[in-house]
This record gives structure tokens, C-alpha cells and sequence, in this order.
């Protein structure tokens, strides 16, 4: 059978304090002014990928996709810098669609081909609404291949799919809309029940086996009752960080479930049960290799690197729900889709240039080094994972920006190279030269519905 | 293989320049059309007497039907220069050689820029079609690196910098003071600049110059004609221009606390004039003060003041109006605005109007040499022009 070969998670670093809405506990994770849901899937996948064997499909699951139409899931693949043969697809329209990403890896792995599922979502509600309360944002990767491989390999698994008006939104609405909750949790619950059972019996263990059981559904009702209709016990069930992240959409499952996999050791059973029109149920069993197999950032981690201290309006601003006067300043220009073609993996994967005549790194690539003079000696230098420190920096408040002032630095990197670049996820009056700094990939701004990717440098998370 | 230069070949015959300012009832036809009437009046010439020109103007018109049109010029070859900020004095140095050459007796240097009518704060750039990669820094931004840069080379606490970029800014508004011309003509005191909202790192509001509509115009001719169009010409002695290869946003030896390009365009213009000793031979300048730190750090790469030393002749008033080496004895870019074409011409009618003896309030002590330096783009990435003229 198949099974998890690698993993990876993305926790924006922004934090909306609950009782920024009036009610509620904990906090809910929100995606910066400058991060989409292909973006923080990306910065989950580059955990994923760190060590992985190569993959030969990617998918990319979300509700909230940066382009309606228009492949979300090749942004990804350019920014992971990933062999032009990689397939690469999009699924969506349904929380539902991060496992069902995962099952379908599940069902390539039996043809001999390795998976990247990723999944993301960055939850918008309407102001003061339960889904703006309990939603959060954040992302979750996962490289899907063959059982001697696997971290975790997948020992049973059931789908059930019904017509169910729960939770909904028609492409032109911005907030979803919720069927009365008693109705939903009345129809999933049972759903959700059915679909671990039938897993659980072809894994051929009992739900007292688990470790760790993951339940997500549009329904909270429906969420909260399965443990007990399953009869697990509270410790059996798995942390989905409503707490601290905050119910991520098409990403919850899977955010849950890399937690999970942090927190396991080899022989646990993990099982991940998720409704939305019927209900899909994994369950997983934790191999040796997990230690060996783990990303360099946990759950855990990004968790406690964060900022809690966002104001209401400015989440409302970014997530574009409250106008705003605009800046005295024109709109940035379109990028063109030529010139953006043309520098493909510079924008998308930070691929640099280095000089084979004086090795000097050329940012962004260069025909002629800029040290020696050479014209088309170069080769690509990858930069996505260098490190790099602040040689100058300045606080520009006459730029616009969502979160002012913009922070622009000078950055220089550590295997050679200098970068002019924005910093981003950062307190402004912590800034220093010297600082290190790893790059992020963000999407600066959106012109004429272009989305405008390239990468920002962040402080070390 | 050198730049040679057409050192005493070229005459500068005339001029004419605007007030700069907020000019809401005129347009960048209007302005080139007072500025190019005051020219042909000062140089006393009909204007079918000039035989080609030269526009400079980064944003207010393309090609050379921007000036032709207007000025309902006669069938006369018009060429339109860009050349960033320094786009102006571009246009003078184009004039000039095509004069130099023999090409045509008498050419017309002419700069415009009419910047209020975008609507916008600050200096608003659009670049050709790209791929949303480039650095979206603004210009205040890039040139407030300068300052931290400076202070950790040199040693200066912050307290010191801070007062020694305010100086600058209050010894380019008194001169301000003392011109018509300028867009600000109020003293500004050092606390007021000092206590300015911050617009880029250290840099206030005050440490910037000013956003404003303005034109300028030169008419030259060979030096030996010089005297059929006025009894006080002013000669050009050198003319230098320098596009560096942009290295400092890519590699990491550079620290900010330089132009290359300058330092490049002084010591040929210097070779040109022949100076050797720019900090006793310059009698006054007129250098390119976007924002405080450039002109700070300009002193140095020009060679009025030692490496590491400018900030201190700025403290002691080498630079003012009284110093013994005056540094934008007009107001500078701080008290005119920087209307991009138009900028390097408007350095040039001070250099006219003090070597002629014409500056009034202002008027330096019998000036021999004036310079002139004007910059476009950024720190590590940049264009810059000098000239140099005399008597």
C-alpha cells in the first residue's frame, strides 16, 4: 500500500487574538497582507520537499484559490522549482478536498507515482460571523509514494460522499453560508462515524488502537460528537489547534495530522476523519522512519514564532473586506506575462546566477557578471534556502503598503549574492543590520486581477 | 582612448529659467515657452536665429514635437534627451557638442518638467513592461541608506548626523531665501527640519527636496562668437557623464557611503578643466541635494572635503552662502523642487547669473570656476553629470 513519505506545515505569523471579535478563546492564525493560499502552500511544500525523493505529480487543494481560473497549483510548482514533466492539478470547492488529495496520492502510489499534496486556505468569514471566529489560516504539504518508503503508510481507508446542503458559497459570494447547524450535524455526524468504522475494519484495528483520531467537518456538532460515537477516550483525540490556528479549511485535517506525526513514534495508528457532502477516512499507521523523516520546522515551531498584536480593522483591510482611502500613490504596474515567462525561475523559484569564470553570485541572473565582465558564463544558483544578514536597511513610509512602513533592505547572502528586497513578517522597530534572514515566497501585490509572486526575507522562524 | 573634452570651445550666450513651484495655471508648453522667451531675449537672438535643439524632460512629452510645437519652431531639428534625473543637464552637453562640432552655430538647451499634475505624493516613475520583480523602493528610501551607512563609517552617533543633515537643509533654504525663483523662499530653522515627520529611515520631510513644475534654457555657440551675443558669456570648461554599471545593489563590497559614478564624472571633469585641486579651485557649486545625505556625501566624491571629513566642513560653513566654498548658492534641489528636466539647466542659470555678477543677495565674491552636478537613479546604481564653466 502507500503511505506518507515526507511532510510539511506552514503557520502564517500573524495571530488575531479572539477577542479581537468580541468572543471566543485562543487565537486564530492569519495570513499576512502579502501570503495567499498558493503562497503559504508553498512554504509548506519546501518543508516537504527538503529530502524527499522527487515527485512526479503535484496537487494543490484549497477553497480559496488565488485564481478562479487559471492553474493555482503550476505557481506552486514554479516556485518549488520542479521539473517541467511534474503534472500538476488543482482541487477545491470543498474542505473535503486536502484529504481527498491525499487518497487520490494514495491511489497514484499503486502505479508507481509520488505525490505532492498540498493543501491551504486562507478562511474568510463575514465580519462577526462564526466562520471569521473559528476559521483560521495555514497550510499543509505532503509527498505521497510507495509503502518501503513511508513515514506512515496508509492501513485503511473509506469514503462516503452525499448531496448535503451545509456549509455553501456560489463563486461571485464572498462569505459561505450555513444550513441551521442541528441539520448538518444530524446528517454528518453519522457520516463521519460510518466512514472511520469502515476504515478502521480494513486497517483490521479497533478504535481503541488509535493514538491519534483528527476529525474535521463544516459541522462543528458533527465534529465534536464522533470520539464519542466511536468511544474513544479524550486523550486518543488529536490537538486540531482550534486554539491556536483556528479551523483552516481545506488544510485543517492535514495541519492536524503533520501535528500529529511531530508529536508520534513508530506503531502508532492515526486515524483522520473528514465531512463535508459524505465523509473520507484515513487511517495510518507511524513506521520507523518517521525520525528520520520529519521537516526542519514542526507544527510546534511555527506556532511559537508568531505576533499576536494584530488590530481587527487591519485583518479586515487585508483580507479586503473593510474599504480604505487610498494612498496618494499610484497603483504598482501589471507585471507582463512575457517578461514573467522569460524569468520564470528567478521570480517564482529564486534561481540566481553564478559566474563560472570569478563564481560570483548574480542577483537576479545575469548574461554579464557583474565582477568580472564575462558575458553568458553562468549557471543557476539556487537561493530559495540560502541564508542571508542585513548589510543596510530603511523604513519607507512614502511606499504603500498594507502593514506600514514598508521595510526595504539590503540583504547579503552568506554563498554570495546581494538582494534589494522587501522584509517582511517583522516588528520595525526590531530591525538591525546584521540580522539573518531566510527568504519566504509572497505575493507582493495583486494589479488588473494579476497576482505579482516573488520572495521577501523574514527573520528566522 | 580619453575623454577629451571641448574645454573654452563652447560659450554659454543666454539663459532663461521659471520660477519653480506649484505652477496649477500652466502647463509644460507654457512653461518651455516662458523659459525659451526669457532665453532668446537674454541671448538677444530672434528665435529663427537658433539652429537646433536639444529637450530634456523625463515625463512631460515625448519626442521632439513637445518643444517644436509649442514654440511653433520652423522645420528645425528638435532632439529629445532622458537621462533620469540628470536629464536637463543631458540636454546642455548634447547642445554644446553639437556646437563644438560645427554642426550648427547657435543650439538651444532646453529642460521642462511639470510634476503636479499627477496628482500623486512624491516622484512617480513608470518603467517599461516587467516581470513585478525590480525593487519597489522609493527614491527617499534609497538614498536614506546613505545616512546609517555614513554615520557607522565615520563614527557619528546619531545625534551628530542628524544635526549635520539638518545644517544642509537650512543653509539650502536660507540661500532659498534670497532667489525669486525658488519654490520655498522662507529660512527654515534647524529645530523645525529636525522635528519634520519622518518620510524614509532618518530622513524628515525636510531632509527631501521638494516636488514642483519648472523649465530652464541655454543658448550656446562656439567661444570665438561668443561676443556677437553678449558682452558676458561664461565658458564651458568641462562636461562629464558617467552610467555606471548598477554593481551595488548586487555585490557586497559596496557600503553606501559613496557614488562610483561621481567620483568617475569629478575626475574626468576635473582632467577636462584641469583642476587638480577642486577643493580650493571650485569657487562655488551647484550639486544634485535630492535628499540631505546625497549632498553630504557628494562634498567627498566631488573632492571639496576629505573622505570622512565632509560632515564637519558642513558644521563649520565651509559650504554656505558666506563659506568659503559655497555649495548651492541658489537654494538648491531643497528650496526649487526637482522638476527632473528642467533641474541641471536651473543649476547652470546660477553659475550664469554669479559669474555675470547678477545674483544679487546672493552674489558670491568674484567666482572663477563654478561647477555643476547633477545624479539620476540611485546609491550604487546611477548616472551623474558634472560641468565645470568660467569666465
Amino acid at each position: 500500500m502507500a503511505g506518507i513519505v515526507r511532510y510539511g506545515a506552514y503557520v502564517p505569523f500573524f495571530r488575531l487574538p479572539r477577542t479581537a471579535f468580541g468572543a471566543g478563546k485562543g487565537e486564530r492564525a492569519v495570513a499576512s497582507y502579502d501570503e495567499d493560499s498558493a503562497s503559504m502552500a508553498v512554504e509548506a511544500a519546501r518543508e516537504a520537499l527538503r529530502g524527499a525523493p522527487e515527485v512526479h505529480g503535484v496537487l494543490f487543494a484549497t477553497t480559496s484559490p488565488p485564481y478562479a481560473e487559471k492553474l493555482n497549483a503550476s505557481t506552486l510548482h514554479a516556485a518549488l522549482d520542479l521539473p517541467r514533466a511534474v503534472s500538476a492539478a488543482d482541487l477545491g470547492a470543498s474542505t473535503r478536498a486536502g484529504i481527498a488529495g491525499l487518497l487520490l496520492a494514495s491511489d497514484l502510489a499503486a502505479s508507481g507515482r509520488r505525490t505532492l499534496v498540498c493543501a491551504s486556505d486562507v478562511v474568510v468569514g463575514a465580519p462577526e460571523g462564526a466562520r471569521e471566529r473559528v476559521g483560521g489560516d495555514a497550510a499543509c504539504a505532503f509527498v505521497v509514494g510507495d509503502d518501503p518508503e513511508a513515514i506512515a503508510r496508509v492501513i485503511g481507508r473509506a469514503s462516503l460522499t452525499e448531496e448535503l446542503l451545509d456549509t455553501w458559497r456560489t463563486p461571485d459570494e464572498r462569505f459561505p453560508r450555513a444550513w441551521e447547524e442541528r441539520f448538518g450535524a444530524e446528517v454528518l455526524g453519522p457520516l463521519l462515524r460510518e466512514a472511520a468504522i469502515r476504515a478502521l475494519q480494513e486497517a483490521g484495528i479497533q478504535p481503541a488502537d488509535l493514538s491519534a483520531l483528527i476529525v474535521d467537518s463544516t459541522n462543528e456538532r458533527a465534529t465534536a460528537t464522533l470520539p464519542k460515537a466511536l468511544g474513544v477516550k479524550a486523550e486518543q483525540v488529536a490537538d486540531t489547534l482550534s486554539l491556536s490556528v483556528g479551523r483552516s479549511g481545506a488544510a485543517a485535517a492535514g495541519l492536524a495530522l503533520a501535528h500529529a506525526l511531530d508529536l508520534a513514534k513508530p506503531g502508532d495508528r492515526i486515524a483522520v476523519v473528514v465531512g463535508a457532502d459524505g465523509a473520507d477516512a484515513l487511517v495510518l499507521e507511524v513506521t520507523a522512519r518517521i525520525a528520520a523523516g520529519r521537516p526542519r520546522h514542526s507544527v510546534a515551531r511555527w506556532l511559537a514564532a508568531k505576533r499576536s498584536d494584530l488590530a481587527y480593522p487591519t485583518y479586515l483591510k487585508w483580507r479586503g473586506v473593510l474599504p480604505f482611502e487610498p494612498p496618494r500613490r499610484p497603483d504598482p504596474d501589471r507585471p507582463a506575462a512575457p517578461p514573467m515567462h522569460r524569468s520564470e525561475r528567478w521570480k517564482y523559484a529564486f534561481v540566481g546566477s553564478r559566474c563560472t569564470a570569478c563564481h560570483t553570485v548574480n542577483l537576479p541572473p545575469q548574461r554579464v557578471c557583474v565582477a568580472c565582465g564575462a558575458a553568458d558564463q553562468m549557471k543557476a544558483e539556487a537561493m530559495s534556502d540560502a541564508r542571508c544578514r542585513i548589510a543596510t536597511y530603511t523604513l519607507d513610509r512614502l511606499a504603500y503598503s498594507l502593514q506600514p512602513p514598508v521595510v526595504a533592505a539590503v540583504v547579503d547572502f552568506e554563498q554570495g549574492g546581494r538582494l534589494q528586497c522587501e522584509l517582511t513578517d517583522m516588528d520595525p522597530t526590531r530591525v538591525a543590520i546584521g540580522d539573518e534572514l531566510e527568504m519566504t515566497f509572497r505575493r507582493l501585490f495583486t494589479v488588473n486581477g494579476v497576482h505579482n509572486y516573488f520572495w521577501k526575507a523574514r527573520p528566522q522562524r | 582612448m580619453a575623454s577629451k573634452g571641448i574645454r573654452d570651445r563652447v560659450a554659454i550666450v543666454g539663459m532663461g529659467c521659471t520660477p519653480f513651484g506649484e505652477h496649477w495655471d500652466k502647463g509644460a508648453a507654457d512653461l518651455l515657452i516662458d523659459a525659451a522667451s526669457e532665453c532668446y531675449r537674454s541671448a538677444q537672438v530672434d528665435p529663427a536665429a537658433v539652429d537646433a535643439y536639444w529637450l530634456g524632460t523625463m515625463g512631460s512629452g515625448l519626442s521632439g514635437l513637445t518643444l517644436s510645437e509649442p514654440l511653433r519652431i520652423q522645420y528645425k531639428p528638435v532632439t529629445h534627451v532622458e537621462n533620469f534625473c540628470a536629464t536637463g543637464s543631458e540636454a546642455l552637453r548634447n547642445a554644446c557638442y553639437a556646437v563644438a562640432s560645427g554642426a550648427y552655430d547657435l543650439a538651444m538647451a532646453i529642460g521642462v518638467e511639470k510634476l503636479k499634475d499627477s496628482g500623486y505624493s512624491g516622484l512617480v516613475v513608470s518603467g517599461p513592461a516587467g516581470d513585478g520583480t525590480d525593487s519597489t523602493m522609493t527614491a527617499p528610501a534609497t538614498f536614506s541608506l546613505l545616512a546609517p551607512a555614513y554615520a557607522k563609517k565615520y563614527g557619528l552617533d546619531e545625534a551628530t548626523l542628524k544635526d549635520v543633515l539638518a545644517r544642509i537643509a537650512y543653509k539650502n533654504h536660507y540661500n532659498g531665501a534670497r532667489n525669486p525663483k525658488a519654490q520655498f523662499r522662507k529660512e527654515v530653522p534647524l529645530e523645525a527640519i529636525k522635528a519634520s515627520p519622518k518620510v524614509a529611515g532618518c530622513l524628515g520631510i525636510m531632509d527631501c527636496s521638494g516636488v514642483s513644475d519648472g523649465s530652464a534654457a541655454a543658448i550656446v555657440c562656439r567661444a570665438e562668437d561668443a561676443h556677437r551675443y553678449t558682452d558676458q558669456p561664461i565658458f564651458v570648461k568641462a562636461l562629464s557623464f558617467i552610467a555606471g554599471p548598477a554593481e551595488g545593489p548586487m555585490r557586497q563590497e559596496y557600503d553606501f557611503t559613496s557614488f562610483a559614478e561621481v567620483v568617475a564624472s569629478a575626475e574626468d571633469a576635473y582632467k577636462q578643466a584641469g583642476v587638480t585641486d577642486p577643493r580650493h579651485e571650485i569657487s562655488m557649486a551647484e550639486v544634485h541635494d535630492c535628499f540631505t545625505p546625497t549632498e553630504l556625501v557628494l562634498m567627498e566624491d566631488l573632492g571639496f572635503s576629505p573622505r570622512g571629513e565632509a560632515w564637519k566642513d558642513v558644521v563649520e560653513g565651509r559650504f554656505d552662502l558666506k563659506g568659503p566654498q559655497p555649495v548651492n548658492p541658489d537654494g538648491g534641489l531643497k528650496s526649487f523642487g526637482h522638476p527632473i528636466g528642467a533641474s541641471g539647466l536651473r543649476m547652470m542659470y546660477e553659475m550664469w547669473l554669479q559669474l555675470r555678477g547678477e545674483a544679487g543677495p546672493r552674489q558670491i565674491d568674484h567666482p572663477k570656476l563654478g561647477l555643476t552636478h547633477n545624479l539620476g537613479g540611485a546609491p550604487g546604481r546611477c548616472v551623474s553629470f558634472v560641468s565645470i564653466v568660467g569666465k
